[in-house]
């Protein structure tokens, strides 16, 4: 049987068939008649934002926090434009999300008409795939198209630009089942490759685990192999900041983060393992530092999803072409079936050798003093936090940083910050797609104050919608990584990076009708971190910290692991002019 | 160097291909990129080498499979052999493109190019054009008292000597179509 319907009917049914049940959106000219099946339906929740750019990244916490693809819904012209961070966003961080974006009609396309921008043009190098549809026959195949190529493979953002004309037109219907696409990423990985990785991890006298975001969107049951596998080998662990997550923070064989951040213990076994097991990481920058003296002496094996992602920095020499579970699976099975066992005693020493870089206890602090240290606030903030059903955000700065350091993760898709683009701004809305899919979960966005301005519309989302997110911030009134650098880099000259006239948060948090709470006392601050869990509704939390707390460690740019900085007594002069060109 | 060159969806493919032995030389490479004919997708073949900073020497484009509605791209490009490997997994990972091939590694391939040539002259000059046309096998395609157009097809190389013969004969404009080629033998791509 076929059906007809409209084009922007046909928009609800597909969404409707491809399970979704949440859209965050903002309605404009070109997305009316979108609009008037939302108003006539009620499968489908459409949460009303306060600016684009936080429907999408509202819809890559909901996505990072379900696993499912997010949904977002803008006009066309300026709603597309800004969505345009959000894409980038998502395809930095691989997050599944489909946005559909209203276009003038198709006879007004190319006219420079009214809100009109060439989407699909500016959207092109911001999406792993987008299309125009001019035809309403072709756009529910396509939308069902999008949601395949938005979570096959390398999940990332999808863009469909709906023109007035096609959303009123009528059109044949056509369902899920019958889409036909040829994108099929190859998801098993060489089995020839991952008995040698087998073999050589039964050699290994200091191997290592490094893990990425790769394992997180692979699905849970990465999660479980890797831990299993751990398990049955021994072996000491790190991640990315996008893989924090996917083995837990209280397991024995965690070494905390790795990169330029990252603990001292990690780094050094990345420095000087002797066969580096990539899963789903991409040697991003952050975490390579100086490539050419980038664990110098190690046999690399890398497991990954993407051919794009290999050799592309570092050259490897075990490339795993596939998905990270199924790959998993393969080498527990062949790790298994040939009853492999690894080097105990050179493993052991290995352990040893890690346990004196532990020993360095690289995150130690003291709160001493009348003014609370940031990482004071977020050690407090997981002792008080981590035993509730928690769900974390962040801004982009040291306050994330510090996150990462001093909150643990025992579960996957409970860690949602923007790791590839940096995107200050990102959390707040965030945290408002994390608590939709999540309702009853306790939701926490720990920002910085400047990051946090730059996305606070969204507390009206907040509010709207009932959703008790907490936000968090770590109010030092400075842009505290500019800063930092500046300090480190540029002979403490501190331009703009300090914010004058900022808003009181809590009289803030009440104009929004939210609760505010401001905190500046390191012997109060228990008390009111769990009046702000106690509270059931949206919390502006202003944590007034140390305005100058440099985020340790740190591997300054253009240096190698080996190299990295404990503490501001070892800052000065070791920045040299090659490594201030980095970012 | 063996070449990345993973079919989508093979899943017995050898991941044996990825690996690398690279040097820092400047390779030329011939790629054929076979890609679904729908609108944009030449835009985001270019987009790429633009936006990752690849070399484009030549390009050419134009449907193959008008029932199958596939293109083939040919694309001409330079780079070390870690930079060509990666020209072509970006290219892979293009939704539209359905299979990359390097036919420099894949085995022995013929290329060719099109070209026509507007020389005008008159005189010793003009019959000296047409003898040396005739020993390129070009061909007159327009022709009037003061000018030719020549026809001419051959390896890019071929069409550089003829080019720069006819500069000094009277050479006003030259269009080029760009490298056209194909792997030797019976084994076929599409």
């Amino acid at each position: 049987m076929t059906k007809t319907m409209t084009g922007a009917k046909m928009v609800v049914q597909a969404l409707i068939d491809q399970g979704v049940e949440v859209v965050f959106g903002y309605p404009g000219g070109a997305v009316l008649p979108i609009y008037d099946e939302i108003f006539q339906q009620n499968s489908i929740q459409h949460v009303l934002v306060r600016h684009e750019q936080g429907a999408v990244h509202a819809a890559e916490g909901y996505a990072r926090s379900t696993g499912k693809p997010g949904v977002a819904l803008v006009t066309s012209g300026p709603g597309a434009t800004n969505a345009v961070t959000g894409l980038t966003d998502a395809l930095l961080d691989s997050i599944p999300i489909v946005v559909l974006t209203g276009q003038v009609p198709t006879f007004m396309i190319g006219t420079d008409g009214f809100q009109e921008a060439d989407t699909v043009g500016i959207t092109r190098p911001c999406t792993k795939h987008n299309w125009l549809v001019k035809d309403t026959d072709k756009l529910a195949n396509t939308i069902h198209e999008a949601f395949h190529v938005a979570t096959s493979g390398r999940p990332g953002p999808v863009l469909i630009d709906i023109p007035k004309d096609v959303q009123f037109a009528n059109g044949t219907y056509s369902e899920k089942s019958k889409r036909k696409s040829h994108y099929a990423p190859q998801v098993k990985g060489d089995i020839a490759m991952i008995t040698e990785l087998a073999e050589a991890m039964a050699k290994a006298k200091r191997p290592l685990f490094y893990t990425g975001g790769g394992v997180i969107n692979s699905g849970p049951a990465a999660s479980q192999l890797l831990r299993e596998l751990v398990e049955a080998t021994g072996f000491p662990i790190t991640s990315t900041l996008m893989g924090l997550g996917c083995y837990p923070a209280s397991g024995p064989a965690w070494l905390g983060m790795l990169g330029m951040h990252g603990t001292y213990e990690a780094n050094l076994a990345m420095h000087g393992c002797d066969l580096m097991i990539n899963i789903g990481a991409r040697f991003d920058d952050r975490i390579t530092g100086r490539l050419d003296a980038f664990s110098p002496k190690s046999t690399k094996a890398h497991i990954d999803i993407d051919a794009s992602s290999i050799n592309k920095v570092i050259q490897v020499d075990m490339p795993i072409l596939g998905d990270v579970a199924h790959v998993l699976e393969d080498l527990l099975k062949v790790w298994k079936a040939q009853g492999r066992k690894t080097e105990k005693e050179s493993v052991a020493k290995w352990w040893k050798q890690i346990n004196e870089w532990r020993a360095k206890d690289c995150l130690g602090f003291t709160q001493d003093g009348p003014i609370i240290r940031p990482q004071y606030a977020l050690s407090r903030l997981e002792a008080l936090t981590k035993d509730h059903d928690r769900y974390i955000t962040t801004e982009v700065g040291q306050h994330q940083m510090w996150a990462a350091q001093y909150l643990g993760f025992e579960d996957p898709n409970r860690w949602m910050t923007s790791g590839g683009l940096g995107t200050m701004g990102y959390g707040t809305p965030a945290s408002i797609g994390v608590q939709m899919a999540h309702r009853d979960s306790l939701v926490i966005n720990v920002a910085g104050e400047a990051s946090w301005l730059m996305n606070m519309q969204e507390m009206g989302t907040a509010m709207q919608y009932r959703l008790p997110v907490k936000q968090f911030i770590l109010n030092n009134e400075r842009l505290g990584m500019v800063r930092q650098w500046q300090q480190l880099l540029h002979g403490e000259r501190y331009s703009q990076s300090w914010s004058e006239a900022l808003p009181d948060f809590v009289k803030l948090a009440e104009a929004f009708g939210a609760k505010g709470i401001r905190c500046d006392n390191p012997d109060d601050l228990d008390e009111a971190i769990k009046e702000m869990i106690a509270y059931d509704g949206p919390v502006i939390f202003d944590c007034l910290v140390e305005k100058h707390e440099n985020c340790f460690p740190m591997i300054p740019s253009g240096k190698a692991h080996n190299e990295m900085l404990l503490a501001n007594a070892q800052v000065q002069g070791s920045i040299t002019a090659t490594g201030a060109v980095l970012v | 160097m063996s070449a990345l060159n993973i079919k989508k969806g093979a899943s017995s493919h050898s991941a044996y291909d990825l690996r690398s032995t690279f040097g820092d030389t400047i390779e030329r490479h011939t790629l054929a990129v076979i890609v679904e004919n729908e609108p944009g997708v030449l835009a985001r073949v270019i987009g790429l080498f633009a936006g990752r900073g690849y070399n484009i020497e030549s390009l050419t484009v134009a449907e193959i499979d008008h029932t199958g509605h596939l293109s083939r791209i040919t694309i001409v490009t330079t780079g070390t052999p870690q930079v060509i490997v990666q020209i072509k997994a970006q290219l892979g990972r293009i939704v539209p493109v359905h299979e990359v091939h390097d036919l420099t590694v894949d085995g022995p391939s013929v290329e060719r190019e099109l070209a026509l040539l507007k020389v005008a002259g008159q005189g010793e000059a003009r019959v000296e054009a047409l003898r040396l046309a005739d020993i390129f096998r070009a061909s007159v395609v327009d022709s009037t008292l003061q000018s030719f157009v020549f026809e001419i097809t051959g390896t890019p190389e071929k069409i550089d000597a003829f080019s720069e013969l006819m500069r000094p004969l009277g050479l006003q404009e030259v269009a080029r179509t760009g490298v056209a080629a194909l792997a030797r033998g019976k084994e076929s791509h599409v």
